[in-house]
């Protein structure tokens, strides 16, 4: 029903916060010095919406995301809507790109997710009621059988599923996916943006995935935005991948997208 | 500290008991080394290590500053400048763009040449060699309260701090995205550094005492496959390089933060041995 709203209200420029729940962001700009890297962004963001930020390298896409976790100074605007209660900060789970992790790290997958869901110092060791606990947390992504591994001995895609569930358990009504692509096998990512899906329709969350992938993630996405220092283009994924600026800013590593109809049917 | 002598009296082999120092040496070390060996964790996990360097250079400064000042124990400026600095590279590493290895560079130079500079004048700096090489089997009581009291500091900070200090380590912006204050973090995680590496350096050293922060956490992380034994195998290796150390300089006539810190070597090549041949049993 939310989506239907969502769909009515489209991503016109609407001065008001809409009904529900949404982030809103209004006229971003964002300096390094003197140079804009993000100039008068504005995005309007639904619960149950999956989007993808998309942009070539250097275009903003980490300082975008940097600034929704409240680590840079910004001027413009970043509004949300939370359950009909207006301004409140969207609690935020952030899934990390794999690069920015130290993966050479001893800590294990347990320890990852009893540091979130216990206040329980974990170097002191964990118990095994936490341990059990976390291991469930696991489950729901099919990562139980991954609880003691090292995270620096999994593959691409169990490290996705691991941080997700790591970024579910703060409960979160906005989800950040930094680069979720790298690293990551086709079998591995089709298993992640499903569950990313069914995530967004149970807990009735926003999804910002940020990639540099277009081709890779239009199948799973409901909107896709293309940001190069500003919005170049919106739309849902057929519109987006048929815009000639689109077409301008990424070039030939679109036409491999060509099948995207019939993909889109199996899923 | 009574408490201390008698129960020495039975460890210790007859040779050893006799005398005082050594029992106090004893104590200074099983309470120092667990301390670094916890705190090495996140130095070493945080990529510190070049850091916690300038840190304990930066005890000359301080000892160059407490002579300026007339103050005739220079434990306090050594940890005011040690402080400052820790406090000034966190607030830097937010805001330069500059190369935090070539800044650090900077500040080891700075921080040397100073102090040198300082306390060479009339050519007096023999005098404070002792600060180069450490001396653990001259701990005074009052310092091993000191450090008896940062033991305890230490443990309850880590309980406190050591899962924000863990997930930050992992990676500060998913540590921000669950309102962890990541600067105030590493901020009390580096002051705390600071005053534990300052009132630690008249025992083993400027010279040595960053590897043993650093040597037992590195070798642990070779080897641990969890955040507990991580921290466990840490401690371990520092406890026994510590003590091991400690008698082997007795024996030798050697100096003992230097000969504690062989050991804690000894122990790294092990755990990269040991690393390797585990991997190759795995491939």
């Amino acid at each position: 029903m939310l989506s239907q709203d969502n769909k009515e209200i489209g991503s016109s420029a609407d001065n008001k916060l809409c009904r529900h729940c949404c982030i809103k962001i209004s006229d971003l700009t964002v300096r390094f010095g003197n140079k804009p890297v993000l100039d008068n962004v504005s995005l309007h963001i639904h619960c149950g919406e999956v989007v993808a930020i998309v942009g070539p390298n250097g275009a903003g896409k980490t300082t975008l995301l940097r600034t929704i976790l409240g680590e840079l100074p910004y001027r413009g605007a970043m509004e949300s809507r939370i359950g009909g209660v207006q301004g409140r900060n969207p609690r935020i789970g952030y899934v990390p790109q794999r690069l920015h992790l130290d993966l050479d790290s001893p800590i294990n997958v347990t320890d990852l997710v009893v540091l979130a869901i216990s206040r329980q110092p974990v170097w002191l060791g964990v118990t095994r009621r936490l341990s059990e606990e976390a291991r469930q947390v696991l489950s729901v992504f099919s990562a139980g059988h991954l609880a003691k591994k090292r995270i620096g001995e999994l593959s691409g895609g169990e490290l996705q599923r691991v941080l997700l569930a790591l970024a579910m358990t703060a409960e979160p009504e906005l989800l950040l996916l930094d680069e979720p692509g790298s690293g990551v096998d086709i079998q591995g990512l089709s298993l992640f943006y499903q569950l990313v899906r069914s995530l967004r329709k149970q807990h009735d969350i926003a999804v910002i995935i940020v990639t540099h992938d277009l081709a890779g993630i239009a199948t799973y996405v409901d909107r896709i935005i293309l940001l190069n220092h500003s919005v170049v283009a919106e739309g849902e994924p057929d519109e987006v991948l048929s815009n000639e600026k689109v077409l301008h800013t990424f070039g030939p590593s679109l036409w491999n997208v060509s099948a995207l109809p019939s993909i889109k049917e199996k899923l | 500290m009574g408490l201390w002598y008698k129960l020495a009296d039975y460890v210790l082999p007859f040779d050893l008991a006799r005398y005082i120092f050594i029992k106090n040496a004893l104590l200074a070390v099983l309470l120092v080394t667990p301390i670094f060996g916890v705190l090495g964790t996140m130095v070493v996990s945080n990529g510190m290590v070049f850091f916690t360097e300038v840190l304990g250079h930066s005890a000359l400064t301080g000892i160059a500053v407490g002579i300026l000042c007339g103050i005739h124990d220079p434990t306090l400026p050594m940890i005011a400048i040690a402080v400052v600095l820790a406090v000034l590279v966190n607030i830097l590493k937010g805001v330069t763009h500059a190369s935090m290895d070539t800044v650090l560079g900077v500040f080891l130079a700075f921080m040397i040449a100073l102090g040198i500079t300082i306390l060479s004048r009339q050519g007096g700096f023999v005098k404070f060699t002792t600060y180069l090489i450490g001396d653990i089997l001259a701990v005074t009581p009052r310092q091993i309260t000191w450090i008896t009291a940062l033991f305890f500091i230490v443990f309850v900070y880590w309980s406190l701090t050591g899962n924000a200090l863990i997930l930050t380590s992992i990676s500060g912006s998913l540590a921000r995205s669950r309102r962890i204050s990541t600067f105030l973090v590493e901020t009390s995680f580096t002051i705390l550094l600071a005053v534990v590496v300052m009132v630690a350096i008249r025992l083993v050293g400027i010279l040595i005492i960053n590897s043993l922060l650093v040597l037992p956490a590195a070798a642990s992380r070779n080897v641990a496959r969890s955040a507990a034994s991580y921290t466990a195998f840490s401690v371990a290796i520092s406890m026994l390089s510590g003590t091991t150390g400690l008698f082997a300089s007795y024996y030798w006539g050697t100096a003992s933060g230097a000969t504690i810190v062989l050991f804690a070597v000894g122990c790294y090549a092990i755990s990269a041995l040991t690393a390797r041949v585990r991997q190759k049993s795995i491939h």
